[in-house]
């Protein structure tokens, strides 16, 4: 009964694993691949509430009428996760050119370096 | 005009997000500031107009697109948003008139107009978030206000390079809340079937008591709380703060945080409704210790500061602490309370920073160490300074004063221990106040002035929108008719049953 679940699961786990890669590691990249993975795995959540069992996408077409009524994934969820994606790009792209713009500023991306740096800074 | 006025709820968030697009284009340092601020004026101008429309005609339902809600996007102007429209747009138009000479010299000649379109996306997505009605609309808009945001902070680097770490900070921060937004409204999606606001509040009472439920609303919460950066979720603030340029501080302490606060209140009275919120799952228990600690704690971490903004920050922080306790006093006076602070605070803020602003200007530093006898070489900033600080601690004719009684009237109302504990908590942050704003008095009047320097003020575009800033405070702190009234009108339509 706990595998018709599977895709929920699925959603917790990766969505732990990108949670505790934020904040467990020290260089900046790793941390922007562990956000990436915490909002996929949200997008994962969205397609699977959308997906009905046995439906098809939702196009109505001709040949079917009078067929038995087809049934349809829900694509509301589908649509408002692909606006999700774009953002989850945007998040990413600016995280990552914060990222090169670190490493000109200070010369490394690890974390406790930078704030070695950056306590230096403030004497 | 009577084609574009059934259209003002749109029209306010949109001329915004277009003319960013243009701005962007736009070369030089003059021309793309002033599009910004026409365009910022044009929607402060129509925000007053929707607020009157709103309290005498009642809420506005806009359906985008002629698509009726629940399937299409509603935008719902409402007592409660429109206030916090004229919040925003205000205090953005406020800012937007001092920043030409200020930005003219922290961010390069070449980037201004990249700036400005930043900015007035971070604006369109305050406005929006404010103005939809619609769930998912709302992370749109969030995101589109946190992503220019990140970009504003970053701007800083040129002053000091520890601005891209702060941005760094705030994105990974921003968007772990925001994500977790995102899963509330999945949740209530899953279980209602529907988007829009006002839908899922109607069908809210069939299936509050299930177990999906419980976790969207702990997500929602925490997801915003972290953007509002209440306590213990404000480790990005500070340094954002510290290290954007400084009208994009005064700004942001004006009008980002306030949009959280309003989206707390949006779900915990609207959506979840106050019964759910505050009887079956008791999110006083939680906000309630939370804010007490944030504003004791964080005004005594604003004591040891040695930045100026820095230090304001942390009051910023503190202040914060005392709005949501007014949400999660869970009665029509604290929720009066919340909004008022709300009010006041924004412009008590931002007339503090834009005064520091001034000094940055001039000293080129904001380091308490570097401005000692400041009080002497730019005696009118320092003076309004002083003013805005009066006003953060809550002296009488200031509109800290105002709040901060509306708090401790809310809190008397608990009665018993509580309320009594409370009011003392309120009064001792208070006192923590003055100690802060003390220390920057005495470092500007109390200690000479380093050999060799000057009297130099700010330029007078810079001083005349911050003195507005400061005397506006004073006038909102004696004729409380616009503060208190519309913050009044927005808590009996949110408790008076919509």
């Amino acid at each position: 009964m706990y595998f018709s679940y599977f895709n929920y699961w699925i959603c917790i786990i990766l969505l732990m694993i990108g949670l505790y890669t934020v904040m467990s590691r020290s260089n900046l990249v790793k941390k922007l691949i562990g956000l990436s993975l915490f909002q996929i795995s949200v997008f994962l959540f969205y397609i699977s509430m959308g997906k009905i069992s046995g439906g098809t996408a939702p196009i109505v077409v001709e040949a079917l009428e009078g067929a038995p009524e087809p049934v349809y994934s829900n694509p509301l969820p589908h649509v408002l996760i692909l606006t999700a994606i774009v953002v989850g790009v945007a998040t990413t792209a600016l995280g990552l050119s914060l990222v090169v713009r670190i490493k000109e500023a200070f010369g490394t991306i690890d974390e406790d370096e930078i704030l070695e740096l950056e306590s230096e800074e403030d004497k | 005009m009577v084609f574009l006025s059934t259209h003002l709820p749109i029209l306010t968030v949109v001329i915004p997000l277009l003319s960013a697009a243009v701005c962007a284009l736009l070369k030089g340092k003059n021309l793309p500031w002033a599009l910004t601020t026409i365009i910022s004026a044009i929607s402060f101008l129509m925000s007053i107009q929707l607020l009157l429309e709103v309290n005498v005609s009642g809420p506005i339902s806009y359906e985008l697109g002629s698509w009726a809600p629940p399937w299409g996007i509603e935008y719902l102007v409402d007592p409660l948003n429109a206030f916090l429209l004229l919040i925003i747009s205000g205090i953005s138009t406020g800012v937007l008139l001092y920043a030409r000479d200020s930005i003219a010299s922290e961010v390069p000649e070449k980037q201004q107009g990249l700036f400005y379109a930043a900015y007035l996306l971070a604006l369109t997505g305050m406005l929006g978030i404010c103005i939809t009605g619609d769930a998912f609309n709302i992370f749109v808009f969030l995101e589109i206000m946190s992503l220019s945001s990140y970009v504003l902070i970053a701007a800083g680097a040129p002053q000091d390079k520890r601005a891209l770490t702060a941005a760094y900070q705030y994105l990974i921060i921003g968007t772990v809340g925001a994500t977790f937004f995102l899963i509330g409204v999945g949740l209530l999606y899953v279980m209602t079937g529907t988007l829009n606001l006002a839908d899922i509040a109607s069908r809210f009472s069939e299936i509050e008591d299930t177990r999906p439920i419980r976790a969207a609303v702990g997500f929602l919460v925490v997801g915003i709380v972290i953007k509002l950066a209440l306590f213990p979720f404000h480790v990005w603030l500070p340094n954002g703060y510290t290290y954007a340029p400084s009208v994009v501080t005064a700004f942001f302490a004006g009008t980002a945080t306030k949009v959280s606060v309003y989206l707390l209140i949006r779900f915990i009275y609207t959506v979840f409704g106050g019964d759910y919120s505050f009887g079956i799952i008791d999110l006083a228990d939680i906000l309630l210790p939370l804010a007490v600690i944030g504003f004791l704690s964080m005004s005594a971490v604003a004591i040891f500061q040695k930045n100026i903004k820095r230090l304001l920050a942390y009051s910023s922080v503190a202040q914060l602490g005392y709005m949501v306790l007014g949400i999660s006093l869970a009665s029509e006076s604290g929720l009066t309370a919340s909004l008022v602070h709300v009010f006041n605070h924004a412009i008590v803020k931002t007339g503090l920073f834009l005064s520091v602003g001034c000094m940055f200007y001039a000293v080129g530093s904001v380091y308490l160490k570097d401005l000692e006898g400041i009080g002497q070489r730019m005696p009118i900033t320092t003076f309004g300074f002083v003013l805005g600080g009066l006003g953060l601690i809550g002296v009488p004719l200031t509109p800290g004063f105002i709040s901060k009684w509306y708090l401790i009237l809310a809190a008397l109302e608990k009665g018993s221990y509580l309320g009594y504990a409370l009011v003392t908590a309120v009064l001792v942050s208070s006192l923590l106040a003055v100690i802060y704003i003390w220390r920057v008095v005495e470092v500007a009047y109390f200690r000479s002035p380093p050999e060799g320097t000057e009297k130099a003020e700010a330029p007078l575009s810079m001083l005349v929108p911050c003195w507005i800033f400061i005397l506006g405070s004073f006038y909102f702190g004696i004729d409380t008719t616009i503060n208190v009234g519309f913050a009044e009108a927005a808590t009996s339509f949110l408790l008076g049953g919509s």
